[in-house]
């Protein structure tokens, strides 16, 4: 590692405009340049499904950073089309090439796209991930008078579902679960999530799927589900999931099957299992190991853990200190509904649940995660600050159920264990959601959990 | 500048919002929002926020202007 290396990084959303930053903040001097497939200067992505629909503000940009006030040279605009590691070079959608001493590949995730493709590209039809499809989205939901079907009860589903219904129409959800958010929470704390969308007046169709999108003149007209009845729609938003951005990197003899696989430096490994010096990755691109998730190569899909995972690798790069694995908590948060949820580790490794903390009835407090006898997450509800105690039990893997002296809970309930009732998995994907830990089982039509923030 | 919360850090306590209510704002009791470009105005309010946010969830970074 030196501080004279040039430095290239693929991806300019927020992890790959955090290792530039962390970059030039630890003095490195070697060339930076950060390449960039959307137009825009890095931005943050969380807003778009939040208060950037409800339309109530002027649209600006979530800018996270100025191209300008680093000393980085910005490909923005250009994509990444292939990787030649034997000779280190990126090949670029604009015929260039360009030589690293470091790579760092930060080119995130995509929305998962409708199966049938001819029915996508319909206008009123949506994906979220990228501001333009936020603006498009957006756009339509202003002037909007007739009914919004949402194709997912994941985040992405239900914070569209909230911003949505901000505009005064009817919302329809539908889910493969009996709940929303069951693939992150668990069909049990998933009834709270329930509770939220019905005080909403949010139309959820449990256990449902799209099978047809209708069309009529050239654009949606609606869509028709697995039991035969038909809904009308004048928007219709895609939320079941996200694909890792790794085809370009399908020549480069790297294990990029559902992200690509590093080690505990945030290294790439190769088809081999075995890292490569000078490639690293960090972000939602990313699949990798944490101790809670008892080895498997897991692709968590979190802000906080993109950012941690930028500055570790912009530290190693730097070479300023010898540094642990990455083992970052897992955290992630989402405000939908006028609710804030707020996770801490992997809730969905947990069999079981215990509140330790409010009341299930006022939909508020603070539910642990266990397996095995071991705490695996803390799930906040509304109760951002009384998370931080339970961080350090999640941390410590601490026995579950736990022994405490409570505060705050509801005198009837008892801290007797129930079941999380996670949804067995429906992919052999190990993605979003659920982080991919429950096994892999048949792969069903339609509908997925999205990805929390 | 530039304005960006660490929502993970954030514990909804406000101060933020009572510093620079132009700025910053709760969306009902708990969820932050905020102008991630302020004006040059807002300086030190912004500034005020940083440092009154218990947790330090808030980074601002200047930017070159030409």
């Amino acid at each position: 590692m030196s501080r004279t290396e040039r430095v290239v990084i693929v991806g300019a959303s927020l992890a790959g405009s955090h290792v530039a930053q962390e970059l030039r903040r630890r003095g490195h001097t070697g060339d930076v340049v950060v390449v960039g497939d959307e137009d825009e200067p890095p931005y943050d992505r969380p807003p778009l499904s939040k208060g950037l629909l409800r339309g109530d503000r002027e649209l600006e940009l979530p800018i996270l950073a100025q191209p300008e006030s680093l000393d980085v040279e910005w490909r923005l605009g250009t994509a990444a089309v292939g990787l030649d590691r034997a000779a280190r070079t990126v090949l670029l959608s604009d015929g260039d090439s360009i030589g690293y001493d470091r790579l760092v590949i930060a080119t995130g995730r995509r929305a998962r796209a409708w199966d049938d493709l001819a029915e996508a590209p319909l206008v009123g039809v949506h994906t979220l991930r990228s501001i333009e499809d936020a603006r498009r989205l957006r756009a339509e939901l202003i002037q909007l008078s007739g009914r919004v079907v949402i194709v997912g009860a994941g985040f992405i589903g239900s914070e569209v579902a909230s911003s949505a219904r901000a505009h005064g129409v009817p919302v329809t959800v539908i889910g493969r679960g009996r709940t929303p958010l069951d693939g992150a929470l668990g069909e049990r704390v998933g009834r709270i999530a329930m509770g939220y969308y019905r005080r909403a007046g949010i139309d959820f169709r449990r256990g449902a799927a799209v099978v047809r999108i209708i069309e009529r003149d050239g654009r949606l007209a609606g869509v028709e589900l697995d039991d035969g009845s038909t809904l009308d729609a004048e928007v219709l938003v895609i939320a079941i999931g996200s694909t890792a951005n790794v085809e370009w990197l399908q020549d480069a003899g790297l294990d990029v099957d559902g992200g690509v696989a590093v080690d505990g430096s945030l290294r790439a490994l190769d088809a081999d299992g075995s890292p490569d010096p000078r490639v690293f990755a960090a972000g939602d691109v990313t699949r990798w190991a944490h101790p809670l998730g008892g080895g498997r190569l897991l692709s968590i899909e979190h802000w906080g853990t993109a950012v941690e995972q930028a500055r570790h690798v912009a530290r190693t790069i730097v070479g300023d200190e010898q540094q642990e694995p990455f083992a970052e908590l897992p955290r992630y948060w989402s405000t939908l509904f006028g609710s804030v949820v707020k996770s801490v580790g992997m809730p969905s490794l947990g069999d079981e649940v215990v509140l330790v903390q409010g009341s299930a009835r006022d939909r508020r407090g603070v539910v642990l995660y266990g397996r095995a006898g071991r705490t695996v997450g803390a799930v906040a509800l509304d109760a951002p600050r009384e998370l931080v105690f339970f961080e350090s039990l999640v941390a410590a893997g601490a026995p579950f159920p736990p022994d405490l002296a409570v505060v705050d809970r509801d005198g009837t309930a008892s801290l007797v264990p129930a079941a999380a009732s996670f949804p067995a998995r429906r992919s052999a994907r190990p993605n979003a959601g659920d982080g991919g830990v429950r096994g892999p089982v048949a792969a069903q039509p339609a509908a997925a959990a999205g990805a929390p923030t | 500048m530039l304005v960006v919360v660490d929502l993970n850090r954030c514990q909804s306590y406000g101060q933020c919002v009572f510093a620079a209510p132009e700025v910053f704002r709760m969306d009902h009791a708990e969820t932050l929002e905020w102008d991630y470009r302020p004006g040059a105005a807002e300086e030190g309010r912004v500034t005020r926020a940083v440092h009154a946010c218990p947790v330090r969830a808030i980074t601002v970074t200047p930017e070159v202007t030409r």
